[in-house]
């Protein structure tokens, strides 16, 4: 094993991947020279050159098409978008075209491509630099969805992603670029549609999904010297979506908390509850969605400090419901 | 002769959901598919069977998809709006307005990179050049020299609002704009249509970027086969460029130099009615794709 940060690990899975397979490009806003504005994609240039390492004009819609484009016609590209609230800006290649291509065409066509974003809610970033939605991509069928909560994670998943033969939206979190994790030195591929019980318990499930995975590990310690036993799952991927390790831990403890930064209505945790609801009403006793109240991001430090989802709402839910 | 079929099996109830009849607008996607060659490609929009046509796809594959049938070019699950036909060149074809301009970028980056001869040439009409995806996907096909050719088909209405209602200034100068040479040209003379194109496709395999072409045509019908185009339009217009008719036009011009005689022209059409009836038929006796198809190409 090694020590690398959330950034490093997904550039050396770039990196990586792009010296296993020369048809895997990258493009995006600031990619080359600057090596992205948080640095993920620092050292491609040098290494790979201009022609596989793109910086493109400031153009959402352009990127997605054209690397849309470009994986239909063999090439895996690796597009990046800088902050989650412009996938908006691309809506139409992203919704309307990308999920679509293999699908439509009677499986004539794949679209295998990779679009790296980020979300930055807990930065002070404002209404615009902070959304977390992925349950929009959650109901756009032919796209999936991987939101990495820790450095192995986003290096493995990564690899998964790239060579697999469908669209995915990567779903970085700004928050997380600097925090470290073991990560396994020889090559790991982690499938996607597998979730990962990052702490086993007893009491009480808590369905994470990406910054607050880290939250709720610390809110699990807390309530740990209580006497509460927290079971932490990280789904990994939405799309695909690991419900049977949901039901299998929610048939053990019978409460069931979603944590995570989208806005609370149909968000991540709506769905998991549905489903949960569906297929396992008779064992629960408590359900919990944490996540933001339906208000766009503020930025004053203390009201987006009041907004977001924290351990210490995350103890305070769970002491609630046991 | 096909897209005449179109409106009738459309009428008749034949051909389900929308369809986007081609008539009035031969000479553009005869005259560019005339410029191209075999690993050429063509991203086409929603008025596309015409495009197909052109590039050789079978009729029988053309309107079984039409029809929701599974011998359709999409095995039914695009319909008249998708056309992937890639032996043909036919690689995607788009319902969304200006949606295939940033993709034909990205085709065209793939052609580069893959250090291909060939080309790809991007339809779409004039209402597509005020969104922002025509901005976004030609001006990254300049900036990035790619082997692409915007062909604006300039039918002079978006739907029912004619261009000099949504746009002040000529349409070839939008791709003027972007540092690319921009050329109009008469695009109810496949003779024209096809010089021009000639031009912008050997610019492109030189590598020396995008052309931007404006073809100034006309549809027929209305916007889809249910519109008659009259709410917005007047007969006399319609006639006026009926006059000028494409198809109708190269056959005198034919005539004219005796390159062909008026009973090989003639031939020619009833050979191409029977071809179209006997795709027709075929379409109407194929089965709906089965239901095991819902599912099989959601994922690859």
């Amino acid at each position: 094993m090694k020590t690398l940060t959330y950034a490093q690990a997904i550039n050396e899975a770039i990196a990586e991947e792009m010296r296993r397979d020369e048809k895997v490009l990258v493009l995006g806003e600031d990619v080359g020279k600057l090596g992205g504005v948080f640095k993920v994609t620092k050292g491609l240039l040098e290494e790979f050159g201009p022609e596989r390492v793109r910086d493109t004009p400031l153009s959402e819609n352009a990127i997605i098409g054209a690397a849309a484009g470009a994986a239909i016609m063999g090439y895996r590209p690796v597009a990046e978008i800088m902050y989650m609230d412009f996938l908006h800006e691309c809506g139409d290649q992203l919704i309307n075209h990308l999920p679509k291509m293999h699908f439509m065409t009677g499986g004539k066509l794949t679209a295998p491509t990779v679009i790296r974003t980020q979300y930055s809610l807990g930065r002070n970033t404002g209404a615009q630099h902070s959304q977390f939605f992925p349950s929009l991509y959650m109901n756009t069928p032919g796209i999936m969805v991987a939101v990495p909560s820790t450095p192995a994670d986003a290096k493995g998943l990564f690899k998964t992603a790239i060579r697999g033969r469908n669209p995915v939206l990567f779903v970085e979190c700004a928050a997380l670029y600097a925090s470290k994790g073991q990560v396994p030195e020889e090559e790991t591929l982690i499938p996607f549609g597998e979730a990962d019980v990052k702490r086993p318990g007893t009491d009480v499930t808590v369905v994470a999904v990406s910054r607050i995975v880290g939250e709720a590990m610390a809110a699990a310690e807390i309530l740990s010297s209580e006497g509460i036993s927290v079971e932490v799952l990280d789904p990994r991927t939405l799309v695909p979506f690991d419900t049977d390790t949901v039901l299998e831990s929610v048939k053990k403890t019978a409460r069931l908390v979603t944590a995570e930064d989208s806005c609370i209505t149909c968000g991540v945790g709506a769905e998991i509850v549905a489903r949960v609801a569906e297929r396992a009403m008779d064992y629960l006793e408590n359900v919990v969605r944490i996540a933001c109240p339906d208000i766009p991001a503020p930025f004053s430090p203390p009201l987006q400090e009041a907004y977001m989802p924290t351990r210490d709402k995350l103890v305070e839910s769970i002491r609630n419901i046991v | 002769m096909l897209e005449e079929k179109v409106v009738e099996l459309f009428k008749a109830g034949f051909i389900p959901g929308l369809a986007h009849p081609y008539m009035g607008q031969e000479a553009v996607a005869a005259g560019v598919s005339a410029a191209l060659e075999k690993g050429d490609y063509v991203v086409s929009n929603h008025r596309g069977h015409g495009h197909s046509v052109a590039r050789g796809v079978p009729e029988e594959a053309i309107l079984s998809e039409l029809m929701g049938k599974d011998a359709g070019m999409c095995l039914g699950l695009g319909g008249s709006m998708h056309s992937t036909d890639l032996e043909a060149g036919v690689v995607f074809s788009t319902a969304i307005v200006g949606g295939g301009i940033p993709l034909a970028a990205g085709v065209g980056l793939a052609l580069k990179l893959d250090h291909k001869p060939n080309c790809v040439v991007c339809f779409f009409g004039d209402g597509a050049t005020n969104t922002g995806a025509f901005h976004e996907g030609v001006n990254l096909a300049a900036v990035w020299k790619l082997p692409v050719v915007f062909v604006c088909e300039n039918n002079q209405y978006a739907v029912s609002v004619p261009v000099s209602k949504s746009t002040l200034a000529s349409l070839v100068e939008r791709g003027q704009a972007y540092g690319i040479p921009g050329q109009s040209v008469d695009g109810m003379s496949v003779l024209d249509v096809h010089a021009a194109a000639s031009v912008a496709v050997s610019r492109a395999k030189r590598g020396e970027g995008p052309t931007f072409l404006e073809c100034k045509t006309y549809r027929y019908t209305g916007h889809g086969a249910y519109d008659t185009g009259l709410d917005y339009r007047t007969q006399q217009e319609i006639d006026e460029w009926k006059a000028r008719d494409p198809i109708r036009q190269f056959e005198q011009r034919l005539g004219a130099e005796k390159l062909v005689t008026s009973e090989e022209i003639e031939n020619t059409r009833a050979a191409t009615r029977a071809r179209v009836d006997n795709a027709v038929k075929f379409a109407q006796d194929r089965p709906y794709p089965s239901y095991e198809l819902l599912t099989r190409f959601v994922w690859a």
